[in-house]
């Protein structure tokens, strides 16, 4: 991120906007993103799998990596939005692209009232309020199975073909098309925000609460519309997979899932839009590969990992990557990724 | 400004707050004119940094009276006073360690300007927020290392981010608690230099223990003592008074 001083600097606004531009290695990314379609299509409803959770990762990160607010709770959003979008669809309504509207809008409707409590408060109160709201929204729906069919699972879930074309098929292409697609729409949308005075305000948040109220800013406000988007988006993660599996367990609200995609974060590096997708897809793939090993005791090499991140690398995969980048000898073979592609200020240019 | 000529920039009256049986602050009644520099000064404990915190609305009064403009603010919180024109700087830095002082002074012109719920444009986009931040930090002389993160400024350059930050809030009053606070002499100059040239119209009062910087750069002089306010006068006045000798200079300065 601290690149664009060694470039030398121009002025306070070419210097903000070169921090907004796209860079050479982003570009790279998203086109890898489409290389499963050639090189794995037999795992493309594991890649389909990957960018959902990579989008509730990039959920967690807008909360957590910007503006410091912890959550272990954060499934309760996702799962709000898997079972809005599966209860919608059973009950007549299979149209996947307003279903997913809708899921997201009721998950962001339940985030935006979860966060009057949660603009209270900071820190360790955080981590048990999200806790307990997690807990406590898993029992509803265990509790309510007339409703969300308990703990066997909503049944009956049948989606339209996408926008009437695309059936989600056995091979899960449209599935991986529908996912990739709703990420990077939502990762824009995110990159803008980040990008944004709203967002330079978050980052003040998470850097000095004090602060921002001796320079006039009110927290809570931010944090109230923050949590909301991140529930929202968080709920459209949920409701991809819903609408791609066509079922709906008791496991997207579980503490597990809350627990795993914070250990993506943190493995990936918080607060870099990027750590949550890189840490979706390191452990997932780890995950598919060591269950495969050795189903019983997948969870140990993950451990491992997550140890040795944490020991050595204290800002994630991302934060280590980033520092080596920025060294003498890496700034001389890879700085060119972290730079805009020579072609792409000629067209982008005039403002 | 339209507040009536002779309504001080900032008053109290019969400020009172006590911790437990320890009464930090005692009656206090001050009322600074608009645009006069202020040195508030005393021995360690008096009390100082607690009447700031009063005034800004960090710890709520258990009795008295805060105006600003002849504006009674007691009741608000310390966003809605910032909002208003009372702004204050810490004694220990308190600054956003990642950001680098581009975006946090552009951060408090956001704020300022009401445009930080703005979530859709890039901040690069409001020209006259970013150049607004960067002059300010060009005139503390922070140009120079304005992409740096803010942690890794040598620490009288972040003494000065903090006066920075207040600034681009558009103070009328100005509450500067130890200013050069833990930093070296031949450096704290630059400091008192950019104090100094503060506008006029900004009311400043800085808590400062450099008796030789306070006669120099103060037009009046508060002392405090055990909460109270001792006395309240020029420097001239101030460096004659013996009880002032007696509790804060000592035998020293005689």
């Amino acid at each position: 991120m601290s690149t664009a001083s060694a470039s030398g600097f121009a002025g306070p606004q070419q210097y903000l906007e070169q921090q907004a531009r796209w860079r050479t290695v982003e570009i790279v990314f998203w086109l890898c993103t489409l290389l499963p379609f050639v090189v794995a299509p037999n795992y493309l409803q594991l890649a389909s799998q990957i960018a959902i959770t990579a989008l509730f990762a990039l959920s967690l990160d807008l909360i957590l990596g910007y503006a410091g607010i912890v959550s272990l709770g954060h499934a309760a959003f996702f799962g709000f939005g898997a079972y809005t979008a599966g209860l919608l669809s059973k009950h007549g309504w299979g149209e996947p692209l307003t279903g997913l509207l809708l899921s997201g809008l009721a998950a962001g409707l339940l985030g935006y009232a979860v966060s009057f409590i949660i603009a209270r408060f900071r820190h360790l109160a955080l981590i048990m309020i999200t806790l307990g709201f997690g807990l406590l929204l898993l029992e509803l729906a265990n509790s309510a199975s007339g409703l969300t069919g308990g703990a066997d699972g909503l049944q009956g879930v049948k989606m339209w073909p996408l926008l009437g074309l695309f059936k989600f098929d056995l091979w899960g292409v449209t599935a991986y098309w529908y996912s990739l697609i709703a990420l990077f729409v939502l990762f824009l949308v995110s990159r803008r925000l980040i990008n944004s005075p709203f967002g330079l305000s978050l980052r003040g948040i998470r850097e000095n609460a004090v602060r921002m109220r001796a320079i006039g800013a009110e927290s809570r406000p931010h944090i109230r519309t923050i949590y909301t988007i991140s529930a929202a988006i968080a709920g459209v993660a949920g409701a991809i997979l819903t609408q791609t599996t066509e079922t709906v367990s008791l496991g997207v609200l579980s503490f597990e899932r809350s627990a795993d995609v914070l250990v993506m974060l943190i493995l990936g590096g918080a607060g870099r839009l990027y750590g949550g997708l890189i840490g979706a897809i390191i452990f997932m793939i780890a995950r598919d590969w060591f269950s495969g090993v050795n189903p019983q005791y997948w969870y140990l090499p993950i451990g491992v990992l997550l140890i040795a991140v944490v020991l050595f690398l204290p800002n994630g995969i991302l934060g280590g990557v980033s520092q080596l980048v920025n060294t003498e000898r890496g700034q001389r073979w890879f700085g060119w990724l972290t730079l805009p592609p020579a072609w792409l200020p000629s067209w982008r240019r005039g403002a | 400004m339209n507040t009536p000529a002779g309504t001080p920039a900032l008053s109290t009256s019969g400020l009172n707050k006590r911790f437990g049986s320890l009464v930090v602050a005692n009656e206090i009644g001050i009322a600074l004119p608009q645009g006069v520099r202020y040195a508030l000064i005393g021995p360690n404990g008096a009390g100082k940094t607690t009447l700031i915190n009063l005034m800004t609305g960090m710890l709520q009064p258990d009795g008295g009276h805060i105006l600003l403009g002849g504006e009674d603010i007691t009741a608000l919180g310390p966003e809605q006073r910032v909002s208003r024109g009372l702004v204050r700087t810490f004694q220990i830095n308190s600054l956003f360690p990642h950001l680098n002082p581009l975006e946090a002074v552009t951060l408090a012109v956001c704020e300022r300007e009401k445009i930080s719920r703005v979530w859709w444009r890039t901040t690069a986009g409001y020209r006259a927020a970013v150049d607004e931040a960067y002059d300010i930090l060009k005139s503390l002389l922070l140009a120079p290392v304005c992409t740096r993160e803010t942690r890794e400024l040598a620490y009288g350059q972040q003494r000065l981010l903090e006066i920075a930050l207040a600034l681009a809030t558009r103070p009328k009053v100005l509450l500067l608690d130890e200013p050069a606070a833990g930093v070296p002499r031949d450096e704290s100059t630059e400091l008192f230099t950019a104090i100094n040239s503060l506008s006029k119209d900004i009311t400043v009062l800085f808590i400062e223990h450099d008796m030789e910087l306070v006669f120099r750069l103060a037009s009046r002089i508060i002392v405090m003592v055990s909460g109270g306010i001792l006395l309240e006068g020029t420097p001239d006045e101030i460096s004659a008074d013996p009880r002032v000798r007696e509790v804060y200079l000592g035998g020293a300065h005689g």
